[in-house]
């Protein structure tokens, strides 16, 4: 999100979804499409049967990769000079729309001149990708009229995700791939609402809809709407509350005021945070814990207050797609036993706190949310209701939403080239940790798995961790399929049925974090992003041997 | 049985279904022929997302820890403790000691209004949630 935010000036996708019906062009990075974002796989399969081109540029060789025109297996952890390495060929083939960086863009000279010097031999010897497929990419890519990126997780949870989104925003300005139909930039968001937490300012450094926490015209209209004086000093990210506590944790400053007690709304950072041995620790050392969930997952039995929540089908409320579509839920049933939906429990304890937080119903706090944040300024309930939802930017009541972004201008007004330099992983590998562990999602599961673990369906589909691992790699460690295997890493151990498949790279493996059999993130690094804070999820060291039974 | 309508909750495509109920049970769910986005179709996630409401695990009752486990309580308790805990931090430490996780899983609403008690009442920007996750 920062990198889109520096570069574009909004972090959110581009294009809507329907809109990849119509390109000619799609490149797919760092995202298991097919399994973790099917609606948005299906459209890309679609186009390419119409005759697009795919590429995809993963170190696995995905379902979606097996579909592409051309499939760049990058080495993990080398985005940046890959991108680079495009960048200087379509500069080399002069395919660069030079009005479009001369009417819309600012810093192209300092990106030039990065991308002169770059050396693509020894590009390809960085990334493991040939020479010949890297002038092939950008050929197809900057040759068509509407080409779009749609990029994941597998670009962000690095050590440089930042500067990796910021070179995809590279290559689609210095294309001109942008600020139309059919083309763009797109991050695909992973939870249903992930979106609208950020819209919403879950986020410690805004306020809803972005909105400045410095500007004094901003914090006074937020004062008048709520009667008190706005904190000002920024917050602290999930990563330090759970990290930068009294427990010491790599790759983390320790606070010098840590966090005492924490408030969490389903959430289950037990298993989703990486380094969950310190977690673990931060929250055990907590003076007060409050969760609220719908089940008692790993993180509410170490909670001194439970509250239990009401699910989806249990109210009315907005959520927010990844394609910026703002969507009325309606309420299926009363809640389930006597949980209560979670503005009415935060509600509870506000009255207690001597502020009231009562509203009549969810369209009064829309109401509120419309008023206070441009960017949902028309987002009312009866609006919504009826309709299949409205697109951000929606201003007012007569605004019809937004099906692009960017149109004529960028948010932050020119878009900004920011050139990036390779960075190495932050564990690189060794003799005693061979492999290198990459940590994703699968198809019938959904996050750390307290809802599709207890749908009985997904999880006759999938019951066990399994670890992906190419045959080669099985031969020599004498593993066959099905056979156990312990994983290790410098931080924790886990144990994973094997599975053999030529989808990975020789000395690469895969596993998910949705068992808590197998709590992926006691492998896991804890470095992170030093700009968004978004770990590394994507690549650690690890050995591997067979478990003997 | 009636239909109503409501997004999937698992991935950020945000698909239109029609949640199928029964005696206040959700007993099914099935795409919407004309959302945008779902145009008819599921994934098998989307076609099986009643099975874990009505799970004999879900949290009925608040609980509040007692000697070292957690026990049920009443909804007035549960808040007093909660209300009165979060206060006890904020009153010892300052406000910016407690830390705050929304959910990426919750309504807009429900984030917003996390958000500001997080600001208005508890007093601190310490507000983050999984996005990075």
């Amino acid at each position: 999100m920062a990198g889109l935010a520096t570069t574009f000036g909004s972090g959110a996708m581009t294009n809507s979804i329907n809109e990849l019906d119509h390109a000619q062009v799609v490149l797919v990075s760092g995202s298991n499409t097919t399994e973790a974002h099917p609606q948005v796989a299906r459209r890309i399969y679609g186009c390419v049967d119409r005759g697009a081109k795919l590429i995809v540029i993963d170190p696995r060789r995905t379902k979606i990769a097996r579909y592409a025109d051309l499939h760049l297996q990058l080495r993990p952890g080398t985005d940046i000079p890959l991108l680079n390495g495009i960048m200087r060929s379509i500069i080399d083939e002069n395919l660069v729309d030079d009005l479009f960086i001369e009417m819309r863009t600012e810093n192209f000279f300092a990106m030039r001149d990065m991308l002169l010097q770059i050396d693509l031999d020894q590009v390809a010897a960085t990334t493991n990708v040939s020479k010949c497929m890297i002038r092939q990419a950008a050929r197809i890519y900057a040759q068509a009229q509407r080409s779009v990126i749609c990029y994941c997780l597998g670009v962000t949870q690095h050590i440089c995700g930042t500067s990796n989104v910021q070179s995809y925003a590279n290559l689609a300005m210095l294309t001109g791939h942008v600020e139309q139909e059919f083309t763009g930039v797109d991050p695909l968001r992973g939870q249903n609402n992930v979106q609208g937490a950020c819209d919403m300012a879950a986020l410690p450094n805004v306020l809803p809809g972005y909105q400045s926490l410095d500007d004094p015209g901003v914090r006074n209209k937020f004062k008048q709407s709520w009667g008190v004086e706005l904190p000002k000093t920024q917050g602290v990210t999930l990563l330090d509350m759970t990290h930068g506590g009294s427990v010491w944790s790599e790759g983390f400053e320790q606070l010098p005021e840590p966090i005492r007690a924490m408030y969490i709304m389903g959430e289950n950072p037990m298993l989703s945070d990486p380094g969950i041995k310190h977690v673990e620790a931060t929250l055990r050392d907590l003076d007060f814990l409050v969760v609220a969930d719908i089940f008692l997952t790993e993180t509410a039995v170490l909670a001194d207050v439970v509250f239990p929540a009401a699910s989806f089908a249990e109210k009315i409320g907005t959520v927010t797609n990844s394609e910026r579509r703002v969507q009325l839920m309606n309420q299926a049933i009363t809640p389930v036993g006597n949980s209560r939906t979670d503005d009415k429990i935060i509600a509870g304890i506000a009255s207690r706190f001597g502020y009231d937080m009562e509203y009549e119903s969810s369209a009064e706090i829309m109401e509120e949310i419309c008023l206070l944040t441009p960017l949902y300024g028309g987002m009312y309930h009866d609006r919504l209701k009826g309709s299949w939802g409205l697109q951000w930017p929606c201003s007012d009541r007569t605004h019809d939403g937004t099906q692009y972004l960017h149109k004529y201008s960028f948010t932050r007004g020119r878009g900004r080239f920011e050139p990036g330099d390779h960075v190495e992983p932050a564990e690189p590998l060794s003799e005693e940790y061979p492999f290198l562990l990459i940590t994703g999602r699968a198809y019938h599961h959904y996050h750390t798995g307290t809802m599709t673990r207890r749908s009985h369906t997904l999880v006759r589909e999938h019951d066990r961790p399994y670890i992906d691992m190419h045959p080669e790699d099985g031969k020599r460690l004498g593993l066959q399929r099905g056979d156990m295997v312990q994983v290790d890493s410098r931080r924790g151990t886990c144990n994973f049925t094997v599975k053999l498949t030529d989808q990975m790279a020789p000395g690469e493996l895969y596993c998910d974090f949705h068992f808590h059999e197998a709590p992926v993130n006691t492998l896991t690094i804890s470095c992170s992003d030093p700009v968004a804070r978004c770990p590394e999820f994507k690549i650690c060291a690890v050995k591997a041997e067979k478990v003997a039974l | 049985m009636r239909d109503v309508l409501s997004v999937c909750t698992y991935c950020g495509c945000g698909c239109g279904l029609y949640l199928h109920v029964e005696n206040n049970q959700v007993v099914g769910a099935s795409p919407s022929r004309n959302h945008p986005v779902s145009r008819n179709n599921l994934c098998v996630k989307g076609w099986h997302v009643h099975e874990f409401i009505h799970s004999p695990d879900r949290l009925s009752d608040p609980l509040v820890r007692k000697d070292g486990r957690l026990v049920p309580v009443s909804w007035n308790e549960a808040l007093d403790v909660a209300a009165a805990g979060l206060k006890g931090v904020k009153e010892r430490y300052g406000p910016d000691r407690i830390g705050v996780l929304s959910s990426a899983k919750c309504s807009n609403e429900e984030n917003y209004i996390l958000q500001k008690f997080t600001r208005a009442v508890l007093g601190t920007n310490n507000i983050d949630h999984c996005a990075r996750l």
